[in-house]
């Protein structure tokens, strides 16, 4: 298991949807990694946590580590959990690389009484700015694929995730986006300043 | 419960515990026949603590018996899961209390057909009941009574051991904390029945055999014994294993020689595994060991959902499977996984690459040990076991 000092150290993006979790209760984590995320919940809020995760290495390392988590992918083995199996399902970092994001979308909100999902906003204005002057597919450090070898196959905006929600009658309880300094806000109605200078986005859903 | 062993009557000189069990309460067997008083072999390694909360019950494979951490009686060959067991490994004995019988219709020291039949003061021989893999796990429960267990802290096994470890969950979910199933299934294949058919007509197709009453003959099915071993082992193994350990490689030989000897190194290798498994194993137990892992279909007797089998189900699984095993492939290891998953249980599901086929949980596998040392780790702090 991780040391206290390494449990404190998780991600701000992590954090974020940590703030969001009440303690003592029923947690699915969706490509969970090394399953930081899901230690960190066990440890701190006194979930009962559970996984899935797509490579090996992250499965072994989670399951050496103690924590429940299978190896399976999202896009296909979400169909089996029961309705409201869980208080909250998290789709972290994952959702611009699923194969059928709006069937996974209908799929967390089935097995979860919540969602929390965050995605790389892909409307940032450096994104913007890269593709306005070089004419070409962004790549950073948060996003260091050529778009030849991506795994992020369905990048989407602030934007266009709000209204995937509103069409899918999806109830945003909670949004924030999170800047390049670290530091967050919540997403306004108008959407403009958190589209433009929102890195990621963390929502909190509900049916 | 009277404790009395019978040695001197039918296992004179085999090590270990021998225990009588089912004179009071007969135990029904799924075909209708009731067994009573009847032995049951079985070792222990570690130390019970004292709210017996830390015992392990390892179910052995199709060939296993319970000698899993010691030499063995007749081979003299380390336990079959030496590499597991024992203080300091995975399954540590300083912290865990091991429990291992030999499975129902086995022959080393549990009753089977090559045991005396007190009706008639022969060996049962076609006469014993026919098994299953429910009633294995009904004379194990029964074996955790007579020790004075109520709860197990984990159940393990892997192939049809892995069979077991499904029973358990389903049949005495509050028995066990955690369940660990390894590279096995939650039925046995078309395939695999086959083969295991395939294994059983070359005994019977051995004379020696004698309709199955060899034992009073004098004689052993050797030949027919052997070729089954020899068509199982190389379910066990992979392709690549076979080709990276034998390829075409001659045995003591610089040319092919036209002839049917072992020309081959793998042909040396599987005649050897034959021979020197009749040696220690009976024929009658091979038909009725195969026999009950080919009834064994758990969805089957849950009205075909799988799912139905683990209800409720209080107790924390690991499935393991690996990558190269043929004979029990992932995708058998993730049916498990997702009747787990429909019923909300607390699963993790590991596959580990391995290139050694189905023998991979008997060998050392360091991912393997790691992700099982991790899990029964973990299981231990969710379960309050500490030491």
């Amino acid at each position: 298991m991780m040391n206290e000092s390494q449990r404190k150290a998780i991600r701000v993006d992590l954090q974020l949807i940590a703030d969001m979790i009440d303690p003592g209760t029923r947690v699915l984590d969706i490509g969970c990694g090394d399953g930081s995320l899901l230690d960190y919940l066990s440890n701190f809020k006194q979930v009962d946590g559970r996984g899935i995760e797509l490579s090996s290495e992250g499965v072994n390392a989670c399951v050496a580590a103690g924590l429940s988590v299978i190896q399976g992918d999202a896009d296909t083995d979400l169909k089996d959990y029961p309705d409201n199996a869980f208080d909250f399902v998290i789709l972290s970092q994952t959702l611009q690389a699923m194969y059928a994001p709006k069937v996974v979308l209908e799929q967390l909100l089935r097995i979860g009484r919540r969602a929390i999902i965050s995605f790389p906003n892909f409307a940032h204005w450096r994104y913007r700015l890269y593709l306005l002057l070089n004419g070409r597919m962004p790549v950073n450090e948060h996003l260091p694929f050529e778009w030849y070898d991506t795994p992020n196959i369905h990048f989407c905006t602030i934007k266009d995730f709000v209204i995937l929600c509103r069409e899918m009658d999806i109830h945003i309880e909670r949004s924030r986006s999170l800047n390049h300094d670290g530091t967050s806000r919540r997403i306004s109605a108008s959407l403009f300043a958190a589209n433009l200078f929102g890195e990621q986005a963390v929502f909190l859903l509900k049916k | 419960m009277e404790k009395r062993t019978v040695q001197s009557v039918t296992n004179p000189g085999l090590p270990g515990h021998q225990v009588q069990l089912g004179a009071d309460q007969p135990l029904r067997l799924d075909c209708g026949v009731e067994l009573s008083d009847f032995t049951v072999a079985y070792q222990t390694y570690g130390t019970l603590n004292a709210d017996k909360s830390n015992a392990i019950m390892i179910c052995h494979a199709l060939t296993g018996d319970q000698f899993v951490a010691e030499p063995h009686p007749l081979t003299g060959k380390d336990g079959w899961w030496d590499l597991m067991v024992g203080p300091g490994k995975t399954l540590d004995t300083n912290r865990y209390f091991i429990i291992c019988s030999n499975i129902l219709g086995g022959c080393m020291g549990t009753i089977g057909p090559k045991e005396i039949n007190p009706a008639t003061g022969k060996p049962w021989n076609l006469d014993f009941p026919v098994i299953t893999m429910a009633d294995i796990v009904r004379a194990q429960a029964m074996l955790l009574d007579h020790l004075g267990i109520d709860k197990l802290f984990a159940v393990i096994g892997g192939s049809i051991g892995g069979m077991q470890v499904l029973e358990w969950a389903s049949m005495y979910p509050e028995r066990l904390f955690a369940a660990v199933p390894i590279a096995t299934a939650a039925h046995h294949s078309a395939q695999n029945i086959a083969f295991h058919e395939v294994g059983r007509q070359a005994i019977i197709a051995d004379p020696d055999w004698q309709g199955g009453d060899y034992l009073s003959q004098g004689v052993r099915p050797h030949r027919g014994l052997a070729v089954a071993r020899m068509t199982a082992h190389i379910t066990y193994l992979s392709e690549q294993a076979l080709a990276e350990k034998f390829g075409r490689q001659l045995q003591d030989r610089d040319a092919i020689t036209y002839g049917f000897d072992a020309d081959f190194q793998v042909e040396s290798y599987l005649r050897h595994q034959g021979s020197t498994f009749v040696d220690r194993f009976d024929a009658n137990s091979y038909l009725y060991i195969t026999r009950a892992t080919d009834y064994f279909d758990l969805a089957g007797k849950h009205g075909g959902v799988l799912a139905n089998a683990f209800k409720d189900t209080p107790v924390r699984f690991c499935v393991i499977s690996f990558t190269s095993d043929w004979l029990y492939p992932t995708q058998e290891s993730r049916e498990i996984v997702h009747a787990l998953n429909a019923v909300a249980a607390n699963v993790s599901f590991a596959e580990i690459v391995s290139d050694k086929g189905h023998d991979s949980f008997l060998l050392d596998e360091p991912e393997f040990n790691r992700v099982l040392g991790g899990f029964l780790k973990g299981a231990a702090e969710h379960g309050g076991l500490s030491w």
